[in-house]
């Protein structure tokens, strides 16, 4: 199979395929869903645990406050980065192959964004002081410090969450309608129609749908870049030691593209599998995205360098012991690992004919976001644990079983949400699929007609394969 | 006199296209084609504003209202919390710091943008709205659908012009 998708799909069979999806999907659904939810059950166990006996279960201490929970918190918000910023920037850019993938992309950021901001809660220890987080004044009339990178940070993820919402919602509301249509009275009917919004698909609707979704797509693609920068003023604006870094926004970045890209050709794989979707997710789009992967893979391998290499000439002797104690000390195992998975498993993806291997694809994507998860924690633990003064250094601080549960937990907790979604909501966008559908048979047949005969099956063959 | 809905459905863009232009060509008594005529399809299809002329999208006014007071009120807010009569002493420091409190500008910016421009969408596009009188699920699967609105005596005339290009079906219903 060398083009995108097949152009002689018939609409009637694209709906009917996807809307099985919402009914009938595979056994390992159902197998993944009771995995994810077993895991979810340890993950709300651990929480239960620590709110009752306190932060000491998770061992964590002063100055070590953040590690895993602050490291999940940023990896859960880098996760979130690709499915609406590529979907929005693919849009933008009309690569029509982001059609059959950008629907469960952009519901993979709104979970992933509802699972960090989860560890803001989880991190505090007294959860039932969260409110403390809302901007409000205290009896003094002094309001929370807007200068700082926190509330900037609360800001961002909220505008960036509920803007992710809508712009998914929104993109949703012709294919609620066709669900509206096909389904037998019941809860779901009840819902979509409720969702559908009275959708009929008139040109009015369309022409205001077109323009809304454009301007969405366009606010989105700076607010996205906006959120893991200033993500990253968490860290860079501190006086800590490798955190300190005028590299980070850009690093952040790109290390988020590259987690989501990774997260999204896992996803891609299962949902393949698991609602049969081989004729909508197909190998060359698996390819097109693993290219961009690779990409994104380098720039973040570039910007490690960066970095290094200013903590390395620079003179600052306190950065150069962290970047030393990562390498040599107690966290070395996990920083090479995090080089590995991140700068050289992503080789295996110039290797064409890995390319669209399903196996190596989902090990390898798997492989490189434990690489970003790494990364994340490398990112926290070996600055808390190496400060500038002896006093604090703590190089024995490990994660406590309670403290690992919970971050195992928000996996299951991330997975069950998904895997609910894309049961009870169409994860392929049945209305931009007939579309694509339409303008490459239109495309083909134009061709044809003005090419000399033979010349453009030749070409078009040739244009798919590569 | 009351007026008629009546709903033709078709196979594909062409053959609806045809059927637009001779509407919009015809002169029928009791039939407007610029208001009376509506274009249903399953699919986004920018040729369909060709054939059916120019109209009018509005929701990027809603856009920059949005965006441009919501960015502004989001600054007052903030500054102005920073600069209420109780603030701490600031030992020198600006009371209402520009930079940072850009950061939080552009981003109320962003989120008035982006909610104004879907409220603007569901009042430019009529949403949410109750079923038409007449609808078919066809359209929403591989049909494209062209309803049009006319007094009585203007139906025969318009059911001849989408029988004469072949409509799958005929819909007919009395209007409100």
């Amino acid at each position: 199979m060398t083009k995108d998708i097949r152009e002689d799909i018939a609409w009637a069979k694209i709906n009917q395929d996807v809307l099985k999806s919402l009914e009938t999907p595979r056994p390992a659904y159902w197998v993944i869903l009771a995995v994810a939810l077993s895991v979810f059950g340890v993950g709300l166990g651990c929480e239960i645990y620590q709110y009752q006996m306190g932060m000491g279960v998770s061992n964590l201490d002063n100055p070590h406050a953040w590690a895993l929970y602050i490291g999940s918190f940023i990896f859960w918000i880098g996760m979130s980065h690709s499915g609406t910023l590529l979907s929005a920037i693919l849009h933008i850019m009309h690569a029509d192959w982001r059609k059959p993938i950008y629907r469960f992309a952009e519901a993979m950021t709104t979970f992933s964004l509802i699972t960090a901001a989860l560890f803001v809660a989880v991190h505090l220890g007294r959860v039932w002081q969260i409110y403390y987080a809302l901007p409000y004044p205290n009896e003094r009339w002094a309001w929370p410090n807007w200068q700082s990178p926190l509330l900037w940070d609360a800001m961002a993820v909220f505008t960036y969450l509920s803007s992710s919402m809508i712009f998914l919602y929104v993109g949703m509301i012709p294919d609620l309608a066709i669900c509206r249509d096909n389904m037998h009275s019941g809860w779901r009917k009840k819902l979509y129609t409720l969702m559908a919004l009275g959708w009929e698909g008139t040109d009015r609707q369309w022409r205001n749908f077109r323009m809304t979704y454009l301007t969405v797509a366009c606010f989105l693609i700076p607010l996205a870049v906006s959120v893991h920068s200033i993500v990253s003023t968490d860290f860079a604006v501190s006086q800590q030691p490798g955190m300190h870094v005028t590299s980070f926004p850009p690093y952040f970045v790109a290390g988020a593209l590259y987690s989501g890209c990774a997260a999204i050709i896992s996803l891609f794989i299962i949902l393949r599998y698991v609602f049969r979707f081989e004729e909508y997710m197909t190998l060359p789009i698996l390819r097109k995205v693993v290219r961009l992967t690779f990409a994104i893979a380098m720039v973040w391998t570039y910007l490690n360098c960066v970095e290094f290499a200013a903590t390395w000439y620079g003179h600052d002797p306190a950065e150069k012991a962290v970047l030393v104690q990562k390498a040599i000390g107690p966290y070395a195992p996990f920083f090479w690992t995090m080089i590995f998975c991140g700068s050289v498993v992503p080789f295996a993806m110039m290797v064409k004919k890995w390319q669209t291997s399903i196996p190596i694809m989902f090990a390898v994507s798997l492989l490189l976001n434990l690489g970003m998860f790494l990364e994340r924690w490398m990112i926290i633990s070996p600055t808390l644990s190496h400060d500038y003064w002896p006093w604090q250094w703590d190089h024995n601080q490990w994660p406590s079983m309670i403290q690992w549960g919970i971050v195992f937990g928000s996996f299951g907790f991330f997975v069950t949400l998904f895997m609910v979604f894309c049961k009870v909501f169409p994860s392929v966008s049945m209305y931009e699929v007939k579309e694509m559908v339409y303008h490459r048979s239109l495309h083909s047949k134009k061709a044809e007609s003005a090419a000399p005969e033979g010349f453009v099956a030749e070409e078009l063959a040739v244009k798919g394969a590569n | 006199m009351s007026k008629r809905y009546l709903l033709a459905l078709y196979n594909n863009f062409e053959e609806a296209e045809q059927v637009v232009r001779e509407l919009r060509t015809s002169s029928i008594q009791g039939f407007n084609a610029a208001d009376d005529m509506v274009i249903k399809s399953p699919i986004e299809h920018p040729e369909v504003e060709e054939f059916i002329g120019p109209k009018p999208v509005k929701v990027q006014w809603f856009t920059l209202f949005g965006a441009t007071l919501i960015g502004s009120l989001g600054f007052l807010w903030v500054a102005s919390t920073q600069a209420n009569f109780f603030s701490q002493m600031k030992g020198g420091k600006p009371i209402v710091p520009i930079p940072p409190d850009m950061v939080l500008t552009y981003e109320f910016f962003i989120l008035g943008g982006v909610y104004i421009t879907v409220l603007g969408f569901l009042v430019c596009a009529g949403l949410p709205a109750r079923r038409s009188p007449l609808y078919s699920a066809k359209v929403s699967e591989d049909q494209i659908g062209i309803m049009v609105k006319a007094e009585e005596g203007a139906t025969t005339a318009l059911k001849g012009i989408f029988a004469k290009h072949k409509a799958l079906e005929i819909q007919e219903e009395v209007g409100r």
